[in-house]
């Protein structure tokens, strides 16, 4: 196991930024920490990387306890914090240097390293300029370098596309998967098509708590509410609320029709369904044999907007039974 | 509070290995950024008007006045050096970086005054153009120059240390400047105030005033009470940048 968080706890004055969470990361899985602003995933990043000590609970980093083996766990660690911090009047060489030499890396393995790190970041052309030049997908570059440039087992990296143009974002976020290939990586973020794109594991955090733990696809099926199925379909009839809805609503599995409006004598009509049903086949041959021609059917499905939106906003109730023990 | 860790000597003292790198990069910045040569300018400037313009009228082969000068000067430009050491780190969120490294907060500390106060002395060096060509006119007894400018030097140190502490109180620049330059101010006027003070109480405030100690070195008898005054505020207030940079943790 990489890395072992538990029973985290850490609070700012009365409020509990982070509230008892535990959770594993195993060697070589790019974990995704997802949350809206304010749900502890940078507190829980700052007290893995040995920035600020927690009221309660533990952290093994590699074996290595946060509390009482902060050098070795800083040493294993490659950091890039929110915002991305950078000195802006060093140029992009210097700094690097700079960061290996607080590695305790020195001549000739410093600068093999250095240069890997120029060569796999593309820094090649900017090398020698000041970082205050850079534009923000550079700096992040650099931010990625300088975690990087000591080969670390495990990485840590807060939001690391926020505010970058999406070309950008699909630079970046491909750089994370080749330098995260051999290595543990957590990252934060609150884009979701970004954990889809990169993270082989996925943990919802609200409010302090973890709220749910699993792939990608994992929380969209487990977290799929009822199905939906939009229908569009051309009816000779007079009226469809009294012709149409009501053989809709009659059929097996049908848990309520909406109905969408018409235009001419094509109707729309989205059909709710029970969890884990799929009624199109039946809607297909209900068509065939009223005569109706179907003209379009399209399955919904929760997206993990839907399940993020649903997990961190909805009440009380739903969390609860959300959180799951692994 | 942990104690435990204020009081452990590793933690302190811890292996200063990182100290080089840290000073060699706040001494690089210094003169990436003009810091440095407006520092050196404005002091030479300063010093170099209000020593040659009296100079004559002392008619006398020393350089006393500049050693009586430069204390004050130093009031206004050691905190403009100092201001920026680690309030800026805090500001633009760089101390996270390093203090996720694997360094003792002590090294970052002390990389940082180290490199304050050898530019102190950079900008100290070009002064002793005024040695030589006053040393060439006439007759200039050595001893009190080579004890005003030891004096200078730890005086200095004193004044980057406490400035240092100023900036590791804040995030703010501006607010390091005034909170540091008061702390130096004060310990520059202790010993100015005498006639203010209770009885009992002058020579504790005659000791505590940097000043005293600094024309006690300058008259060029170099005391070991003085060297133990510069070397205690100095290391004092290191130790409560460190503490300071560590808050975070308490």
């Amino acid at each position: 196991m990489a890395i072992a968080v538990r029973n985290l706890t850490k609070s700012y004055g009365t409020e509990k930024a982070v509230n008892d969470i535990s959770f594993d990361v195993k060697t070589g899985e790019i974990l995704g920490f997802l949350g809206p602003n304010g749900a502890g995933k940078t507190t829980t990043m700052k007290i893995i990387t040995c920035y600020l000590p927690p009221n309660a609970g533990t952290v093994d980093v590699e074996g290595y306890s946060i509390a009482d083996h902060s050098f070795e766990v800083r040493s294993k660690i490659g950091y890039l914090p929110e915002l991305n911090p950078l000195y802006l009047d060093m140029n992009v060489l210097e700094y690097l240097e700079y960061s290996a030499q607080l590695f305790g890396f020195k001549n000739t393995l410093l600068r093999e390293r250095m240069k890997e790190m120029i060569e796999v970041c593309g820094l090649g052309n900017v090398r020698h300029k000041d970082i205050g030049e850079l534009s923000k997908g550079y700096r992040q570059r650099v931010g990625l370098a300088q975690a990087m440039i000591h080969d670390p087992q495990v990485l840590i990296l807060d939001e690391p596309t926020s505010g970058l143009d999406p070309n950008q974002i699909v630079e970046i976020r491909n750089l994370i998967k080749k330098l995260g290939r051999a290595k543990t990586v957590i990252l934060s973020t609150h884009i979701l098509s970004e954990v889809q794109a990169t993270c082989d594991r996925v943990i919802i955090i609200n409010k302090g708590k973890i709220v749910a733990d699993g792939t990608p696809d994992k929380l969209q099926q487990d977290f799929r509410g009822a199905e939906m199925v939009s229908l569009e379909l051309r009816a000779h009839v007079g009226n469809a609320m009294t012709d149409i809805y009501p053989k809709l609503k009659s059929m097996q599995l049908v848990e309520s029709v909406e109905y969408g409006g018409q235009t001419g004598d094509t109707h729309r009509f989205v059909v709710h369904t029970a969890k884990g049903s799929d009624v199109r086949e039946q809607l297909f041959r209900k068509a065939v044999d009223e005569g109706w021609t179907l003209l379009e059917m399209s399955r919904k499905t929760t997206s993990l907007e839907e399940v993020f939106h649903e997990l961190t906003t909805g009440e009380q109730g739903k969390r609860e039974e959300a959180v799951k023990s692994e | 509070m942990n104690f435990s860790a204020i009081l452990d000597y590793k933690e302190l003292l811890g292996n200063f290995r990182h100290t080089g790198t840290i000073f060699r990069k706040e001494l690089r910045s210094y003169f990436n950024s003009a810091v440095a040569y407006v520092v050196i300018v404005v002091f030479l400037a300063i010093i170099g008007w209000f020593h040659t313009s009296n100079l004559f009228l002392a008619n006398v082969a020393s350089l006393r006045l500049m050693f009586d000068l430069v204390p004050a000067v130093f009031l206004f430009v050691v905190p403009a050096i100092t201001m920026r050491l680690l309030a800026e780190e805090k500001k633009s969120g760089t101390i996270e970086l390093l203090s996720t490294k694997p360094l003792h907060d002590a090294e970052i500390v002390l990389g940082k005054f180290l490199a304050a106060w050898a530019l102190i002395g950079i900008a100290l060096l070009p002064t002793l153009i005024y040695y030589i060509t006053i040393a060439s006119i006439g007759s200039i007894d050595n001893g009190p120059v080579i004890g005003g400018y030891i004096g200078l030097m730890l005086m200095a140190g004193v004044y980057v240390s406490v400035g240092l502490l100023a900036s590791s109180l804040t995030d703010n620049q501006i607010v390091a400047f005034i909170v540091g330059f008061l702390l130096v101010f004060v310990l520059f006027m202790l010993d100015k105030i005498l006639i203010y003070v209770p009885e009992f109480m002058t020579s504790i405030v005659e000791y505590l005033g940097v000043d005293y100690h600094f024309s006690n070195v300058a008259r060029g008898v170099i005391d070991s009470r003085d060297i133990v005054y510069f070397l205690s505020i100095l290391g004092f207030s290191l130790y409560l940048s460190v503490l300071s940079l560590g808050r975070r943790r308490w």
